[in-house]
C-alpha cells in the first residue's frame, strides 16, 4: 500500500515536460537509446543480458512499464513474439501499438540474414523475417542508431537538436571504435568456429569467421548426446578452432564438445550486461573481440 | 587481336627491315623508311591504347551489370521469402492455430460423477458426461481451433472454438480494443471473466490435465466462468502492475442460469497487483468478486424418507469471492533451463434465495411430493461453501517438468429451511492430491503423465491415471503470465 501511495505521489510530482520514456525489449537498445537521448530520456530495459529474449513471459512488471512508455524499442523479426504483443495489448497504451510512431523495430533498419527458404516448424524455431540477433555487428548498431534517433526526433520534436547531437557524438565514437575492432580482429578472418545457437550470423560475417557447425540440431532445440558425438566426429575432417556461446545459454553442451575436441569454449556477452565487462555498447564489442582473440592459439 | 601480338608484329617488322641489302638504298631513303615505320608504330600503339580503354570500359560495365543483377536477385529472393507481407491475398488472413488434445484416463466407474456436498454445475442429467473430460479410457479430450487477428487499427478479434463430435462450442469469441489508450481495455462478446488466476486460461495452458477441484465445484467442468457480455479493464500508471477490471453480461453459466431478460444477470469485479522482486522473481496477486442470479437451477437430492430422488430447484443470488496469487522463480529470470511456479486460489461462495423441492416421477412419491404429482415444498435457502488449491510446478531441464497439486473443498453450511426435513443434504470435505510429470519436445508439443488420488465423492477413493498429449499447430499466440 505504501508503494501505491508513493508512486501516486511521484506521478503528481512529475514536471510538465518530462523526459521521453523508452521501453526497450533488450539491453542493447536500452543502451543505444540512452547514448542518443542522454538525460532527455528515461530508459527501461525489459530483459537483462542473461535472459533468453525468445523465452520471456508477459510478466506483470512488463505490462506496467509498457503502460507508461512513449516509445517501445524492439528488435522485431519475431524475437519477442512470445511476450511483447501480449504485453502491449494488455498495457492499454495506444501510443506504442505496432504500426504507431511509438513502436520501433530495429530489424527494419538493417539487412536481414538467414531469411528461411521454407517456413516449416519441422526446422525448429525459424524466424520468417530472418535471424533476429542483429546486434552482434557494429555496422548494424550504427544503422539502428540513425533510424532510432530520427524516431526519437519525431516523437519529441522539441528536443530534436539534442537527439541529433547525441547521435553525432555516438557515431563519432562508434566509427573510431569500429575501426579499432576491425583492425584488432584481423587475425580472426577465416577462422573456423562452431556455434551453440545460430546466434552469430552477423558477427561471423562482420569478422569473417567461418561457421562450420551448430550445436543445436535445429534452432531452439537442445542438442542430444548423439548429435554432439556426430558433430565431434565431423570435426576430425573439418576442425574448428573454438565454440561460441551467447552468455544467456547454458554452457553444458559447448563445454562438452570443447573438452573433447580440445578447443576453447568461448562465452560471448552477446548483449550489454552479458558479461561484467560488457557494461555498455563499446564495452560489448571490446569484450567480444577480446574474448575471441584470447581463444586464438598463440603462434 | 590483343596488344602483345600487335607489338610483336611491329617489333618483328622493325627488326627485319635493317637486314635489307644496304646498297639498295641511300641513307636518306633509310631514314625516311625509319621515320615511316616510327609513324606506323606510334599509330598502332595509339590504336592499341584506344582498344584497351574500350575493353576495360566494357569489362567494367559487365562487372557492374553482374553486381546489379546479383543485388536484384537477392532482393527478389528476400522479398519473395517474406511470406505474410508479399503473399497477395492470404496475407490478411487471421492467425489460425489448432490445438490437438487427447488422453488416456483410468478411473473408477461411477454412475453420476459429482462432487459430494456441492451443487452439480451440469444440472441433473444422469447421462451428462460434461466435456469428455470425465470419460474413461481413450478419448479426444478437447480440440480447440483459435482464430485471431487485428481487425483494423482500433480493434482486434479472437475466437476459440471447441470441436467435439457433432458439435462446435464457442468457448470465446470477442473483440478487443487496441486504441482506447489511458490504460483502458475493452472486450465484448463471449469471454472468460478476468476473475481469479486460472479462469482466463484455456485447458491447453493448464499445468495439470484437469482443472482444480475448486474450479470444477464453483464453475463446472470447463474450469472457467465465461459469459456473453462486456469487460472493461484499466491498468494504473504505476511503476508496478496494478489493474482493475469489471465484466458484466448475460450470466448464463453456472452458478447463475440463463434468465431470458433484457438486463444483465451477472457482474464481476477484479483487481490485480504484481511486480518483480529482483531479476529472478515475479508475482501477481488478485481479489475478485462475482455476483449472479439463478432461477430453476436444479439438482437431485436423496429423499429423507427413502422414497424417490427429490428434485431441488434454487432461485436466488450467488456471490463468490476469490483470492489468488502466483509466484514464479527462474534463475536470473531465464526460465528456459529451470523455473518454479507456485500458485494458489481460495474461493468462498454465499448463496441466498428459495429452494423448491419436488418429485420428478409421476407414479411414486417422496417427502416433498407424497403421491400427488405437481406438489412441491418451497423453503428459504442459504449456503456458505469454500474451497482452495495450491500447486507447484518445477521445470528442472529444458524438456521436463514435475508438479504437485493439493485440492481441498468444504461443503460448509447449507440451510434448507423447512426442506431440511425432506431431503438428505450431504456434508463433505473433498480432498485430492495430484502428481504430474510432463515432457515437451518444443513449445508446441507436450506429453503428460498424471496420477491423482481423488476423494471428492464421499466414501470413495478414486485413484486416477492420465496420459495426455497437447500439440498445437499453426500461429500460436503468446500465453498470459
Amino acid at each position: 500500500m505504501h508503494k501505491v501511495f508513493l508512486s501516486l505521489l511521484m506521478l503528481l510530482a512529475l514536471p510538465a515536460h518530462a523526459a521521453l520514456t523508452v521501453f526497450a525489449t533488450v539491453p542493447e537498445w536500452a543502451a543505444l537509446a540512452q547514448e542518443i537521448g542522454g538525460s532527455r530520456v528515461r530508459v527501461y530495459a525489459a530483459t537483462t543480458g542473461l535472459q533468453d529474449p525468445h523465452r520471456i513471459e508477459a510478466k506483470p512488471s512488463l505490462i506496467a512499464r509498457a503502460r507508461s512508455a512513449q516509445l517501445v524499442v524492439a528488435t522485431g523479426a519475431e524475437l519477442e513474439a512470445a511476450w511483447l504483443p501480449l504485453v502491449l495489448r494488455e498495457s492499454g497504451n495506444r501510443g506504442v501499438q505496432p504500426g504507431t510512431p511509438g513502436y520501433f523495430e530495429a530489424a527494419s533498419a538493417v539487412t536481414m540474414l538467414d531469411v528461411p527458404q521454407v517456413l516449416d516448424r519441422a526446422h525448429g524455431d525459424v524466424h520468417a523475417a530472418g535471424n533476429p540477433h542483429i546486434q552482434t555487428d557494429p555496422h548494424n548498431i550504427r544503422k539502428v542508431a540513425e533510424a532510432l534517433a530520427e524516431r526519437m526526433v519525431a516523437l519529441d520534436p522539441a528536443e530534436a537538436m539534442a537527439y541529433r547531437a547525441g547521435l553525432q557524438a555516438f557515431l563519432g565514437k562508434w566509427q573510431a571504435a569500429t575501426a579499432r575492432w576491425e583492425q584488432a580482429a584481423a587475425p580472426l578472418r577465416g577462422v573456423p568456429v562452431l556455434v551453440q545457437h545460430n546466434a552469430f550470423p552477423y558477427l561471423t560475417r562482420w569478422l569473417g569467421l567461418k561457421v562450420v557447425g551448430t550445436l543445436e540440431p535445429k534452432p531452439g532445440v537442445e542438442p542430444s548426446a548423439a548429435h554432439l558425438s556426430a558433430l565431434l566426429g565431423r570435426l576430425r575432417d573439418a576442425p574448428a578452432r573454438m565454440v561460441l556461446r551467447p552468455a544467456y545459454q547454458h554452457e553444458a553442451s559447448s563445454r562438452w564438445l570443447a573438452e573433447r575436441a580440445g578447443i576453447p569454449a568461448v562465452t560471448l556477452p552477446f548483449t550489454v550486461g552479458g558479461t561484467p565487462e560488457a557494461a555498455d555498447l563499446v564495452g560489448l564489442f571490446d569484450d567480444t573481440v577480446r574474448r575471441l582473440l584470447a581463444a586464438l592459439p598463440v603462434r | 587481336m590483343n596488344k602483345s601480338s600487335l607489338t610483336a608484329l611491329a617489333v618483328a617488322l622493325s627488326c627485319a627491315l635493317p637486314a635489307l641489302p644496304a646498297g639498295a638504298a641511300t641513307d636518306a631513303d633509310l631514314a625516311e623508311i625509319r621515320a615511316q615505320l616510327q609513324q606506323m608504330k606510334s599509330a598502332y600503339e595509339q590504336r592499341i591504347a584506344t582498344l584497351e580503354q574500350k575493353l576495360a570500359k566494357a569489362e567494367g560495365a559487365a562487372a557492374n551489370a553482374e553486381a546489379v543483377a546479383g543485388e536484384a536477385v537477392s532482393a527478389v529472393r528476400q522479398a519473395s521469402l517474406r511470406p505474410p507481407a508479399a503473399a497477395p491475398a492470404t496475407g490478411f488472413n487471421p492467425e489460425i492455430s489448432l490445438i490437438l488434445q487427447g488422453q488416456y484416463r483410468r478411473m473408477k466407474e461411477v454412475d453420476e460423477r459429482r462432487i459430494t456436498g456441492f451443487w452439480p454445475a451440469a444440472g441433473h442429467d444422469h447421462d451428462d458426461h460434461g466435456h469428455g473430460a470425465d470419460r474413461r479410457g481413450y478419448s479426444l479430450d478437447h480440440s480447440e481451433l483459435v482464430f485471431s487477428a487485428n481487425i483494423d487499427p482500433y480493434w482486434r478479434g479472437q475466437a476459440v472454438l471447441a470441436l467435439q463430435d457433432g458439435e462446435v462450442e464457442v468457448e470465446e469469441a470477442f473483440f478487443q480494443s487496441l486504441a482506447l489508450g489511458h490504460g483502458l481495455g475493452l472486450k465484448g462478446g463471449r469471454l472468460r471473466s478476468g476473475i481469479g488466476y486460472l479462469n482466463e486460461q484455456h485447458a491447453h495452458a493448464w499445468d495439470f490435465a484437469d482443472a482444480p477441484l475448486a474450479y470444477k465445484a464453483m464453475f463446472g467442468e470447463h474450469g472457467s466462468y465465461a459469459q456473453d457480455g462486456v469487460q472493461l479493464k484499466w491498468v494504473a500508471p504505476t511503476p508496478f502492475f496494478l489493474e482493475f477490471g469489471t465484466d458484466f453480461g448475460r450470466g448464463q453459466n453456472f452458478p447463475g442460469t440463463d434468465r431470458n431478460r433484457n438486463g444483465g444477470n451477472a457482474g464481476a469485479f477484479f483487481a490485480h497487483v504484481g511486480d518483480d522482486l529482483g531479476s529472478s522473481h515475479s508475482w501477481r496477486a488478485g481479489v475478485s468478486y462475482l455476483q449472479t442470479r439463478a432461477k430453476d437451477r436444479e439438482a437431485h437430492f436423496a429423499d429423507a424418507g427413502g422414497g424417490d430422488e427429490a428434485v431441488g430447484g434454487f432461485a436466488g443470488r450467488s456471490r463468490t469471492w476469490i483470492a489468488d496469487f502466483v509466484w514464479k522463480w527462474a534463475p536470473d529470470g531465464n526460465p528456459k533451463y529451470r523455473n518454479f511456479k507456485l500458485q494458489g486460489e481460495y474461493f468462498v461462495r454465499r448463496e441466498r434465495g428459495t429452494f423448491t423441492c419436488s418429485n420428478e416421477e409421476q407414479d411414486l412419491g417422496n417427502s416433498c411430493d407424497p403421491g400427488n404429482a405437481g406438489a412441491s415444498v418451497v423453503s428459504d435457502y442459504r449456503s456458505r461453501q469454500s474451497g482452495w488449491y495450491l500447486q507447484g510446478v518445477y521445470q528442472f531441464s529444458p524438456n521436463w517438468r514435475a508438479g504437485l497439486r493439493y485440492d481441498r473443498l468444504d461443503s460448509g453450511r447449507r440451510d434448507f429451511g423447512v426442506n431440511a426435513a425432506n431431503l438428505v443434504a450431504d456434508e463433505h470435505k473433498p480432498k485430492r492430491v495430484t502428481l504430474m510429470a510432463d515432457y515437451r519436445w518444443s513449445e508446441f508439443a507436450r506429453m503428460r503423465l498424471q496420477f491423482a488420488q481423488d476423494k471428492s465423492m464421499r466414501g470413495l477413493t478414486d485413484n486416477q491415471v492420465w496420459l495426455q498429449y497437447i500439440m498445437s499447430l499453426g500461429a500460436h499466440g503468446a500465453h498470459k503470465f
